[in-house]
């Protein structure tokens, strides 16, 4: 075989992996639709308008804008991006309490014995269930919603903040006693990187629980945002509407997630290193 | 430069791991502590590093008492993957306990690279501990030790954990470091041959609750060679006197 074939080989086996890596990620995905789109029409109900229908009327509701706004239509600005802001605000107050707040706990046996109790009551709360309270104190704007979703996904970053400072290897911890490491430069050095991969576990839980958190309290006495676009066309029988805020999220939901993986692999680069040595 | 008076140490009530232990470290030599598993080795160690508070006695480190970590003193531990930060470079490792020296950034600079050439890791700086090999994350580890510029060193069964040639490698390294750097050192192992190989004195503890048994000096010439040494009448002959002490611990053995 002449080189030339041996690369165009190599070329036409490298394209063929690709194809075949492609199909097994999202093939599943691509023939659901395909089977949903078949079966919708075929079942010409109004309550389940097929996909091709419901990415039509989402491309009208949203991307009709003028183009100077990339073609974002007043719905992107009114209820899409509110909702966005609401979540990200939300998750980012329960990562500023929850992470500090953890390593208080976790560092210190006497605190973590006086709040426990308090905290796994307070855990079983369900975040929704504090919707009316929340209205009587923080009024029926934004300020409620991002409360409450800070409140309801700062559980899994608190206490995986907890437990991955507590469970510092001992080793570690002497090593840098014995090189008189100062106490805070073992916390920011040592307890605080070893604990990482716990923490970033819990903030990757909390981020999905911010998008269930920001939907219901849209659902309540809201004139904005996803959860309350959602609603509203429910009501008003505009069910293709509907589909279109449903698939909306979950969208929101899969990119977010997507993205903060990506940032994990960067920060946690090593974890995933060190990982793979040991498993060998 | 290191003297310890009737340690005494239990971690529960009645269950005292080391009851009576009186010996001293002079500066510049390597002393070895055995003994059976479980005569609290690794607390003698702690506590001489003031990590461990023990229940009694007293314990001078260059004539003073020790109460928490002592200044001039680094530690190597057994479990090198444990106590290496895997989050950070084999650079990072070594340059952390200094920065909290007064040292200037170009001393720190240079002590890390002189440390890693001591330990034949020069072109492994910019690694994590994980890319390397069970031998060379010991070596970082000890060079890590070496560039804190300690007085004593203490090392807690640093090759319990490789492969026989580099344990080999890693005795000889140490042997080698000492006498580069004269610095005291003082190692916990459970190998009799390795104790007798690297050390001027080896101090054999007896089972919990434990006391010193007997010191013995080792007169080897030095630098010794892994062959050439061990095939010695002497090294033999030290041997088997604390391998016999060790299997065999009478009850009620005078104290030395």
């Amino acid at each position: 075989m002449s080189t030339e074939a041996i690369r165009l080989d190599r070329w036409n086996s490298r394209a063929f992996s690709a194809i075949q890596s492609f199909a097994v990620r999202y093939g599943l995905g691509i023939a659901l639709v395909i089977v949903w789109e078949f079966a919708a029409r075929k079942a010409g109900s109004i309550f389940f308008p097929p996909p091709s229908e419901i990415l039509h009327r989402a491309a009208s509701l949203w991307l009709s804008g003028p183009p100077h706004r990339l073609f974002l239509s007043d719905s992107v600005f009114q209820d899409v991006l509110p909702s966005i802001f609401r979540l990200l605000g939300g998750w980012a107050f329960a990562v500023l309490i929850g992470i500090p707040l953890g390593i208080l706990i976790g560092r210190s046996r006497n605190l973590s014995d006086l709040v426990n109790p308090s905290l796994q009551f307070l855990r079983a709360i369900p975040g929704p269930a504090l919707i009316p309270i929340f209205m009587i104190l923080l009024g029926t704007e934004s300020t409620m919603r991002v409360t409450l979703i800070a409140f309801g996904s700062v559980w899994p970053i608190l206490l995986n903040t907890v437990e991955g400072t507590r469970t510092v290897d001992p080793v570690q911890i002497d090593t840098a006693r014995a090189f008189r490491i100062p106490r805070h430069a073992r916390l920011w050095r040592i307890v605080l990187p070893a604990a990482m991969p716990k923490i970033f576990a819990g903030m990757r839980v909390s981020l999905a629980l911010a998008v269930i958190l920001m939907v219901v309290s849209e659902l309540v006495a809201s004139t904005s945002g996803i959860g309350y676009r959602i609603q509203n066309a429910q009501i008003m029988f505009l069910l293709t509407d509907m589909w279109c805020g449903i698939i909306l999220l979950a969208l929101i939901g899969y990119v977010l997630n997507l993205l903060f993986l990506k940032f994990e692999r960067r920060v946690l680069a090593w974890h995933r290193g060190a990982r793979g040595r040991t498993a060998t | 430069m290191l003297t310890v008076e009737h340690l005494h140490h239990a971690y529960i009530r009645e269950q005292v791991v080391t009851a009576d232990v009186t010996f001293d470290v002079r500066a510049g030599e390597i002393v070895s502590i055995v003994g059976p598993s479980g005569c609290g080795k690794t607390t003698l160690l702690k506590a001489l590093a003031g990590l461990l508070k023990p229940t009694g006695g007293i314990i001078r480190f260059q004539g003073k008492v020790v109460q928490g970590v002592p200044d001039g003193l680094a530690i190597v531990f057994q479990e090198y993957g444990r106590s290496l930060l895997p989050w950070t470079t084999v650079n990072g490792n070594i340059e952390l306990p200094l920065r909290y020296q007064s040292i200037s950034t170009d001393e720190c600079r240079r002590r890390v690279a002189e440390s890693l050439q001591a330990v034949d890791l020069s072109g492994s700086g910019e690694r994590y501990p994980w890319q390397l090999s069970g031998g060379m994350q010991q070596r970082v580890a000890i060079a890590r030790a070496l560039a804190y510029q300690p007085k004593l060193l203490l090392m807690d069964e640093p090759f319990a954990s490789v492969d026989a040639q580099t344990r080999a490698d890693l005795e000889d390294l140490v042997a080698a470091v000492r006498d580069r750097f004269g610095i005291t050192m003082v190692l916990v192992t459970h190998d009799i041959d390795e104790s007798v190989y690297l050390s001027d004195r080896v101090i054999v503890l007896s089972r919990p609750p434990s006391t010193v048994l007997a010191q013995v000096s080792i007169e080897l010439p030095r630098p010794r060679d892994q062959i050439k040494t061990k095939a010695m009448q002497q090294f033999v002959e030290k041997r088997s006197e604390i391998a016999q002490m060790i299997r065999r611990p009478v009850d009620g053995e005078p104290h030395p």
